[in-house]
């Protein structure tokens, strides 16, 4: 079957959320990959201009329904930056908590999910329970499993009692012990090995010229995480290592996730046990004087850019967003090339799309790219037509 | 003289029908697979830290027929561009061979002589490779690329497996076997003889290890189970070759994927693990064997089925190339080694 295009999405079981890519086949050989984005764009960016500073940190939380502290933080960040506010350290510490149990339930989730994607689903059912339970630990802290409205500008919203860090250490110690069975898991066994080793490989120099980010990066031996290279939420203070590998290949992104996890407990655990005294917040005004400002931040996938303008009103002039997905795409079609079809879901997988938060503009356009918007009236005519065509008779 | 000949034609005609529709024929078979699904979908959550199905039947145990029963009454779509003829006979063909292949396992102690003959053993193995074939059609006819290189895969397994699936059959049938006249007879490559005669030597069972665990891994991949479900690999080609059928044939196709499970494991049981035919247990004046075969029947079966999802949730799934590889670098050299040590031990132990 030489020169067959199929389409992989935008629905297709493998992909989770809306997006097109088509595979020119040779047999089961992928010759070339062509991605076609913006089916879940939800107009965001635009949102912003029309909410208050405060409302558009509850807007940011819901860009991604699995990285929502990584949205806000970098949203508070760049408010606090024009307002040069001093965060409390203790909020700084509380925020860079739930970023860290954010960064384990969303590697846990990748698990799951890489699992699945090679046919193993005994270790998506594992790892997804596991997930429950870090879900439970962040709702101790802010009383929310999924989108935690902890951040604000100025600092947090809620404090964390004595009583609460002792259940969240025990909590910690099971979830690292499960964790440990899961890097031995992954390691060792040999049908899940077998699919991701030496499979969809992406050069350092490909990773470098290309812009990956996040663990897509830190697998081909870029050693960049934003935690270390430009510190937010007090991180300098805290002891971690930055995890790469140099296999370049699917079972190194795995090896990189299930290390940072470890990375993960121990910052969790030294949070808990530093965690300073003193106020969580201090009062911002609802206006923010003129300015620009940018902040990166180290989401569970990546490095996540927000952007802010203010001119001077309670609403931002605009806000602008670049989630590590948009950034790893590139780097996704190059690994995709002379792969076989049985591989395309685990690398579309291995950077841990989220194809939603990426989603920017809409621009539609026929094949040779003329401009084919349609209008309510062409639309309706064009299903009658289609209907009279396709009626069974 | 002359009236009884048609009275006994028509108690051999309402035995045979009764063979073939009721025990152990489509009914019973129908039950059993069903609970066979049931049964693997259970130990397969179980083994995966869910509980599965609980809530049609007694912890979930009509789940797999409520699922039947709702396909049969779904829409039912034939692509515009499938060969139709061919789309709408193929449900049909898979599930009549594999209830053909069925008939011939020796489930009750008594079974006709059409069901259970000298080679019975290969026309088993040939009737389960069908099903097979049928895929392949059924993916080529619904001209849709997700089917078509499901229906590619399909083949290209069956050439990994059937050769595998096959040596280790025959490795204790030659055990059972019998020299007479210079010629060998291989207990008639008959699945009940084979049986028997492990029944009667069940110390020569473990000899076939090697042999059984080769068998077991060749019908997973005949099941196209995991770690062997490339073909129709959810993630990659949505359902490989069956992605267009909906409906009523899907639901055959499932009941005939459940039969084949069900076949193929009562294969394995009765030539590896002795088979299920007893001699006579009196309990006074009334004879249990038959009973007694039939738990035996299940008793085996369920065990090859839990061997089978114990695979299915310890892996994960192995790439085309991977398949077929694994089946030749492995599986078939540890056939042939199988029979090598079965033609030894004949040798040594003149049985």
């Amino acid at each position: 079957m030489p020169g067959i295009r199929i389409p992989i999405g935008p629905q297709h079981p493998a992909l989770k959320e809306p997006e097109s890519f088509t595979f020119e086949l040779d047999g089961e050989q992928v010759i070339n990959a062509e991605v076609r984005m913006g089916y879940a764009h939800r107009g965001i960016e635009k949102g912003f201009e029309d909410r208050t500073f405060i409302q558009g940190i509850y807007l940011a939380e819901r860009i991604c329904g699995i990285c929502s502290t990584s949205h806000t933080t970098p949203f508070v960040l760049n408010a606090e930056e024009l307002l040069k506010l001093e965060v409390p350290r203790r909020a700084q510490y509380i925020r860079a908590l739930t970023g860290e149990l954010e960064r384990v339930h969303s590697h846990l989730l990748w698990l799951g999910v890489a699992g699945h994607e090679v046919g193993f689903d005994s270790l998506f059912m594992y790892t997804w329970r596991d997930r429950e339970h870090v879900q439970d630990m962040l709702e101790v802290i802010s009383g929310n499993r999924v989108h935690y409205g902890i951040n604000t500008i100025g600092g947090v919203r809620r404090d964390i009692s004595t009583e609460q860090i002792g259940r969240l250490k025990e909590m910690n110690k099971l979830a690292l012990a499960r964790t440990e069975y899961y890097i031995r898991l992954c390691t060792a066994e040999p049908t899940f090995i077998s699919r991701i080793k030496d499979v969809g490989r992406l050069s350092k120099q490909d990773a470098l010229d290309l812009c990956a980010v996040g663990p897509m990066a830190r697998a081909s031996g870029v050693k960049r995480d934003v935690r270390k290279d430009d510190p937010y939420c007090c991180y300098d203070e805290m002891p971690f290592d930055v995890i790469t590998a140099d296999t370049c290949d699917i079972l190194g992104r795995a090896v990189v996730r299930v290390f940072e996890l470890i990375q993960c407990y121990k910052l969790i655990d030294f949070i808990l046990a530093n965690l300073p005294e003193g106020d969580i917040k201090i009062r911002a005004p609802r206006r923010i004087p003129p300015g620009e400002a940018i902040n990166r931040y180290e989401a569970p996938r990546g490095e996540n850019i927000h952007f802010m303008k203010s001119n001077g009103t309670d609403k931002p002039d605009r806000v602008k967003v670049r989630a590590p997905t948009y950034a790893n795409i590139p780097a996704t079609l190059v690994t995709l090339k002379n792969c076989f079809v049985a591989d395309i879901p685990i690398i579309v997988a291995a950077i841990d799309p989220c194809f939603c938060c990426a989603d920017r503009m809409i621009r539609l356009s026929d094949r040779k790219g003329r401009d084919d918007r349609w209008s309510w009236g062409q639309l309706q005519h064009y299903s009658r037509e289609w209907l009279a065509r396709n009626r069974r008779a | 003289m002359a009236g009884a000949e048609p009275e006994g034609m028509t108690v051999e005609v309402v035995k045979v029908l009764g063979y073939l529709f009721v025990f152990p024929g489509v009914v019973f078979l129908f039950a059993y697979a069903t609970f066979a699904e049931w049964f693997d979908r259970k130990v397969y959550a179980r083994l995966q830290n869910r509980i599965g199905p609980l809530h049609t039947g007694s912890g979930g145990i009509l789940q797999p027929v409520a699922d039947f029963i709702k396909l049969m009454s779904k829409e039912d779509i034939v692509p515009a561009q499938a060969d139709k003829g061919l789309f709408n006979a193929l449900p049909l063909f898979s599930l009549a061979s594999a209830l053909a292949a069925f008939i011939m396992i020796p489930v009750f102690r008594v079974s006709l002589p059409y069901t259970s003959f000298p080679g019975d053993l290969i026309v088993v193995v040939y009737l389960l490779s069908i099903p097979t074939i049928v895929y392949f059609l059924a993916g080529w006819s619904s001209t849709n690329y997700y089917a078509m290189v499901g229906a590619f895969r399909n083949l290209t397994q069956l050439f990994g497996y059937e050769v595998p699936l096959f040596l280790a059959l025959l490795a204790p049938a030659m055990l059972a076997g019998s020299w007479a006249n210079g010629t060998w007879l291989s207990a008639n490559w008959q699945i009940s003889e084979v049986g028997k005669f492990y029944m009667a030597h069940p110390y020569l069972i473990p000899v076939n290890i090697i042999g059984f665990v080769v068998a077991l891994i060749a019908l997973q991949a005949k099941l196209e189970r995991v770690p062997f479900d490339a073909p129709e690999a959810e993630t990659e080609i949505v359902a490989g070759a069956l992605t267009e059928y909906s409906g009523k044939k899907l639901a055959l196709f499932r009941l005939t994927v459940d039969i084949e499970m069900v076949t193929g494991s009562a294969l394995i049981a009765a030539v590896f693990l002795g088979g299920f035919v007893l001699a006579p247990v009196h309990l006074g004046t009334i004879d249990l064997s038959s009973l007694f075969s039939l738990l035996l029947f299940v008793a085996k079966t369920l065990f090859v089925i839990a061997l089978l999802s114990l695979g299915k949730a310890l892996m994960g799934r192995l790439r085309i190339d991977q398949t077929v590889a694994f089946s030749w670098r492995w599986l078939a050299p540890a056939a042939l080694l199988q029979i090598l040590i079965s033609i030894v031990l004949k040798g040594i132990l003149k049985v």
